[in-house]
C-alpha cells in the first residue's frame, strides 16, 4: 500500500469512528420516539402534555403529563434562583477578589463538587435535610421542592460558577485596564466593565446549569416526594419527569401503554433538555466578544 | 467619596460569602458523611459480600461490580473518543460536516443521565438482546462518558502548539506518523486526564445502570459480562429507599457513601493533580 | 507489538472468553418488595447448601418482577399480586405461561407514627383517607392534625392489593406520597406524626404502631384464618413449570426449612396440609 493510500485509509476509518457520536445520538431519538409514539394511538398530544392526571396502572389508565413537566419546571426554577447569584458571584470571587494563591485551590474544590455522584446528594437530601426541614418547620413531610431546590442549587452551582469563572478569565486585561486608567473602583470595574463583556458566557452557564438541574433524575427521585400532583405550596412534594421515569420503568412490560407513555416522557425531557443546550450554544457564539479593539 | 468604597467592601463581602458558603456546603456535607460513615469502612465491609439481609457483612460485590462497569465502559469510550476527536482536530476541514458533528456531541453530552438509561434499555438489553448485564451497563455508561473524553482529547490535541507538527511535515513524515509519534505523546497528559473524568462520572451514575446492569443482591462474583452486578451508586440508592432493614443498614448506607465519594473524589483529585503537575513540566 | 494492535486484540479477547457460558448457573428473582426479605434470607440459606448456584435479587415491586418474566429477563417474579388480566394477556402473547407458586400469607397493616392517638380504622375509613376525602385525624377520632397520606407506588404489588381490597378500584389520591418498599414507609410513618401508611406484616417494628382494621389486628392467626380482612398470598411466579436450580430453589422455599425460614422473617406461612 501507498503511503498516499494509507493517508486515506486512516482519515476515511477516523471519520467514521466521528460519525458515530452521531450516529448515537441519531439512535437515541430514534429509539426514544419508537417506543414512545405509540402511546398516541391511545391518548392526544394534547391530552398527553396537558392531562392532569397520571394514573398509568390503572384501567383504564389515563397518561397526562401535566403535573410532572410543571413539577419539573418548578423545581428548576426555584434551584435556579438559588444557584444563580451564589454561582455567579463565586465566580467573581474567584476571578476577581480571591488572592492569587486561593484560585487555583478554589477552582479544583469546585470541580471537585461537580464530580459528586448525584445519588450522594440524593442520599443528603434525604437523611439529613428532610428530617431537619420537617423538624424546623413543623412540615408533613420534608421530602418536597424545596429540598430538591436546594439539593438541585448544589449540583448546579458547580457548572455555573466554573463556566462564569472561564467567561470572566476570558476578558482582555485592556478593557480592566482602561477601566482604571479611568479611575473607577475594583467594584466598579467589576461591575460595568468585566461583567458586561463576559455576559455571554455567563447567560450559557446558567443555562447549562439549569439544562443540568431539568434533566437530574437521582436527587429528584430521592427528595422532590413523588406526588404526581400540582403543588399548592413549596412544601408540598412534586414528581418531575425524570423520577417518574426512573421510579417506573422497571414496572412497565415492554411494549405496554405504560412503557410507551414512559418512552414519550423521555422524549419530552430529551427534547426540553434539548432546547436548553441549542439556545446556550447559540447565545455564546453570536454574543461572544471578538477581540478587544486594540492594537 | 467614601461611598464608593464602601460599596465596594460591600459587594466584596457578598461574593466572598457566596464563595464562602459553597466551600461551607461542600465541607460540611463531606464532613458528614465521614463521621457517619468511617466507622462502618472495615476491612470485612470491603471484601465480604452483604449478609443477613444487608444489616452485616459489606460491598465486595458492589466495588467489583463498579469497577468492570467503570472498565467497561473506558473501552467503550476511549477507543472511539479518542479517534473521533483526532479525526475533528487533525483531520476534517472545518466545514458543515464538522460543525454537525460538534453540535451531535455537544448535544449527547446534554442528554440527561434518565434518557440514557431509557435508550439502554430499549436498544442494549432488549432489541439487542443482552439482557441486564454488564455488557448493556458498560454500554451505557461508555456512550454517556462519550462526550467527555471526545472533548478532553480534543483539548489537548489543540493544546500542542502547532509548530510541532510543522516540523515533523517538513522532515518528511506522513501525517499518521506525526500524529502518532509526535502530537499524541504531547497530548496523553490531557487525554488521561479527561479520562479519568470520565472514570470519576461512570462510577458515580446510577440511572444509566438501574435498568441495564444493577441487581439489587447478587450472592456471588460476575462469572461473566453477561450476568448482572451490585455497584456502589445502585446499592446507595436501594439501600436507603428500597430496602428491608432501613434504619438498621443505615450505618452500612453511610459506608458505602463513603467508599464511593471517597473513590470518586480520589479519581478526580488525583486527574487534577496530574494536570497541574503536567502543566508545570511543559517545555515549550 | 503495536499498542493498537494489542488493545484490539484485548477487546476482542475480552469479548471472546465473555461468551463462553458461566461456570455458575445463575437465577434471576425480580420484584415484590413485600417477598424480598423473604426470598433474600431463603437464598442466603439455599446457596450455602448448594455452592454452584448464583441466586441474582432484585426488588423493585410486583409489577417489575411480572414484567421481567415476560420479557424473559428473569427466571422467577416474586409478587404478592395475581397477575393483572393485561399481564396475562401480554404473556400469552409472548408465549410465557406464569405459573403462580403460593410460597406464603401476608397481612397488609395500616401503620401510623406511634404518636398518634387513633387505634383502629373501618376499611371505608381508611378507602376515604386513601381518596383524599377525610383529611384530618380528628375526623376519625384523632387529634386536630392533617393527614398525611403515605402509599407503595405504582409498581408494587402491596400497592394493588390494598387497592383492591381497601379502595374497591378507587383511584389513590394524587396527593400520596409514593414510597419504593414497605422499608422506606416505615422509615417515613417512624419519623412523621401526621402519616399514615400501610406494609407487609413482615416490616412491622417498634418504630411504628399497627391499627387494628375492623376492630380486627393483624396476626399471622387471623391472616391465616380470614378474619383480618386485608390478607393476600405471596407467590414467585415461573413460566411454566420451573426446571433444574430454578425449580430446585422454589420446592426449598415451600418446604419445610423454606416454610421454617418464612416464619423467622416475620410472615405467615402458608397453611399446614
Amino acid at each position: 500500500m501507498t503511503r498516499r493510500q494509507k493517508e486515506t485509509l486512516i482519515k476515511n476509518t477516523f471519520f467514521l469512528f466521528a460519525i458515530i457520536s452521531l450516529l448515537i445520538l441519531f439512535l437515541i431519538v430514534l429509539f426514544l420516539f419508537r417506543e414512545g409514539l405509540p402511546i398516541f394511538k391511545e391518548v392526544t398530544l394534547r391530552d398527553f402534555l396537558f392531562g392532569n392526571e397520571w394514573y398509568p396502572t390503572y384501567q383504564p389508565p389515563s397518561y397526562g403529563i401535566w403535573p410532572l413537566i410543571v413539577g419539573s419546571l418548578i423545581v428548576t426554577f426555584f434551584s435556579s434562583l438559588i444557584a444563580v447569584p451564589i454561582g455567579v458571584m463565586s465566580a467573581v470571587y474567584i476571578s476577581e477578589v480571591a488572592p492569587e494563591a486561593l484560585k487555583e485551590i478554589l477552582k479544583s474544590i469546585i470541580e471537585l463538587l461537580a464530580g459528586l455522584p448525584s445519588v450522594v446528594l440524593g442520599f443528603f437530601g434525604m437523611v439529613v435535610l428532610a428530617p431537619w426541614l420537617q423538624e424546623t418547620f413543623d412540615l408533613p413531610t420534608g421530602l418536597n421542592i424545596v429540598n430538591a431546590s436546594l439539593i438541585l442549587a448544589l449540583m448546579a452551582v458547580p457548572t455555573i460558577s466554573s463556566i462564569s469563572e472561564d467567561a470572566l478569565y476570558a476578558v482582555p486585561k485592556e478593557f480592566k485596564e482602561a477601566s482604571y486608567a479611568l479611575g473607577a473602583t475594583k467594584y466598579e470595574t467589576i461591575i460595568r466593565v468585566i461583567i458586561p463583556s463576559a455576559f455571554s458566557g455567563m447567560t450559557t452557564s446558567v443555562i447549562l446549569g439549569m439544562a443540568r438541574a431539568i434533566g437530574e433524575t437521582m436527587v429528584v427521585l430521592m427528595v422532590a416526594g413523588g406526588a404526581a400532583a400540582i403543588p399548592e405550596s413549596l412544601f408540598d412534594s412534586v414528581r418531575p419527569m425524570p423520577a417518574s421515569i426512573a421510579a417506573e420503568m422497571g414496572e412497565a412490560p415492554f411494549g405496554s401503554g405504560h412503557y410507551h407513555a414512559l418512552f414519550a416522557t423521555g422524549i419530552v425531557l430529551f427534547f426540553m433538555t434539548l432546547i436548553f443546550n441549542l439556545i446556550a450554544d447559540y447565545v455564546s457564539h453570536k454574543f461572544r466578544e471578538e477581540g478587544s479593539g486594540t492594537l | 467619596m467614601k461611598w464608593r468604597y464602601f460599596k465596594q467592601s460591600f459587594f466584596f463581602a457578598l461574593v466572598t460569602l457566596s464563595a464562602g458558603l459553597l466551600l461551607l456546603s461542600l465541607g460540611g456535607l463531606l464532613t458528614h458523611v465521614f463521621l457517619n460513615g468511617f466507622r462502618a469502612i472495615t476491612w470485612d465491609f470491603l471484601t465480604l459480600p452483604p449478609m443477613d439481609s444487608m444489616t452485616k457483612g459489606g460491598i465486595l460485590p458492589a466495588i467489583l461490580g463498579t469497577l468492570y462497569l467503570t472498565l467497561g465502559a473506558l473501552a467503550v469510550a476511549l477507543p472511539l473518543g479518542i479517534v473521533s476527536a483526532i479525526y475533528l482536530t487533525e483531520y476534517a476541514r472545518q466545514g458543515k460536516i464538522v460543525r454537525i458533528i460538534r453540535i451531535g456531541v455537544n448535544c449527547l453530552a446534554g442528554v440527561p443521565s434518565v434518557v440514557f438509561g431509557l435508550f439502554g434499555l430499549g436498544f442494549f438489553v432488549v432489541f439487542l438482546g443482552f439482557g441486564s448485564c454488564i455488557l448493556s451497563g458498560a454500554l451505557t455508561l461508555g456512550i454517556l462518558i462519550l462526550p467527555t473524553i471526545i472533548g478532553a482529547t480534543e483539548e489537548a490535541l489543540k493544546a500542542v502548539p502547532q509548530t510541532f507538527r510543522e516540523a515533523s511535515l517538513a522532515l518528511g513524515v506522513s501525517k499518521w506518523l506525526t500524529i502518532w509519534k509526535v502530537v499524541l505523546p504531547l497530548a496523553l497528559p490531557g487525554i488521561l486526564t479527561g479520562s479519568i473524568l470520565g472514570i470519576g462520572r461512570a462510577a458515580g451514575e446510577t440511572a444509566p445502570i438501574m435498568f441495564t446492569a444493577a441487581a439489587f443482591y447478587t450472592a456471588k462474583l460476575p462469572a461473566s459480562i453477561f450476568d448482572e452486578v451490585m455497584a456502589l451508586p445502585y446499592h446507595i440508592y436501594v439501600l436507603a429507599t428500597a430496602g428491608t432493614f432501613i434504619d438498621e443498614t443505615r450505618p452500612l448506607q453511610y459506608g458505602t457513601v463513603l467508599v464511593l465519594v471517597g473513590l470518586v473524589l480520589g479519581i478526580d483529585l488525583f486527574a487534577i493533580v496530574i494536570r497541574s503537575v503536567m502543566r508545570k513540566k511543559k517545555r515549550w | 507489538m503495536h499498542p493498537v494492535k494489542l488493545w484490539v486484540i484485548g477487546l476482542l479477547g475480552f469479548f471472546i472468553a465473555a461468551q463462553t457460558s458461566p461456570a455458575t448457573a445463575a437465577v434471576v428473582v425480580k420484584g415484590s418488595t413485600t417477598v424480598l426479605p423473604i426470598v433474600q434470607a431463603e437464598a442466603e440459606a439455599y446457596m450455602k447448601a448448594h455452592s454452584g448456584v448464583n441466586i441474582s435479587l432484585s426488588g423493585g415491586g410486583s409489577g417489575d418482577g411480572i414484567k421481567a418474566l415476560i420479557d424473559k429477563s428473569a427466571d422467577i417474579a416474586n409478587s404478592s399480586r395475581e397477575l393483572k388480566p393485561e399481564e396475562t394477556d401480554l404473556a400469552r402473547k409472548r408465549g410465557i405461561k406464569p405459573l403462580l407458586h403460593p410460597i406464603a400469607m401476608d397481612a397488609i397493616v395500616p401503620i401510623v407514627n406511634p404518636r398518634n392517638r387513633v387505634k383502629n380504622l373501618t376499611i371505608d375509613q381508611l378507602s376515604q383517607i386513601y381518596q383524599g376525602r377525610i383529611r384530618n385525624w380528628k375526623e376519625v377520632g384523632g387529634d386536630n392534625m392533617a393527614i398525611v397520606v403515605v402509599s407503595r407506588d405504582s409498581s408494587s404489588g402491596t400497592f394493588e392489593s390494598w387497592g383492591q381490597l381497601v379502595l374497591h378500584g378507587a383511584k389513590v389520591t394524587p396527593r400520596a406520597q409514593m414510597q419504593a418498599s414497605s422499608g422506606a414507609i416505615v422509615q417515613v410513618i417512624s419519623k412523621n406524626k401526621y402519616a399514615v401508611g400501610y406494609i407487609g406484616i413482615g416490616y412491622l417494628n417498634k418504630s411504628v404502631k399497627a391499627l387494628t382494621v375492623n376492630g380486627v389486628p393483624a396476626t399471622v392467626q387471623t391472616a391465616v384464618s380470614g378474619q383480618y380482612p386485608v390478607s393476600r398470598p405471596l407467590y414467585m411466579v415461573t413460566n411454566g413449570e420451573p426446571k433444574g436450580d430454578t425449580a430446585g430453589f422454589v420446592k426449598f422455599v415451600r418446604d419445610k426449612e423454606g416454610q421454617r425460614i418464612v416464619e423467622k422473617t416475620g410472615f405467615v406461612p402458608l397453611k399446614r396440609n
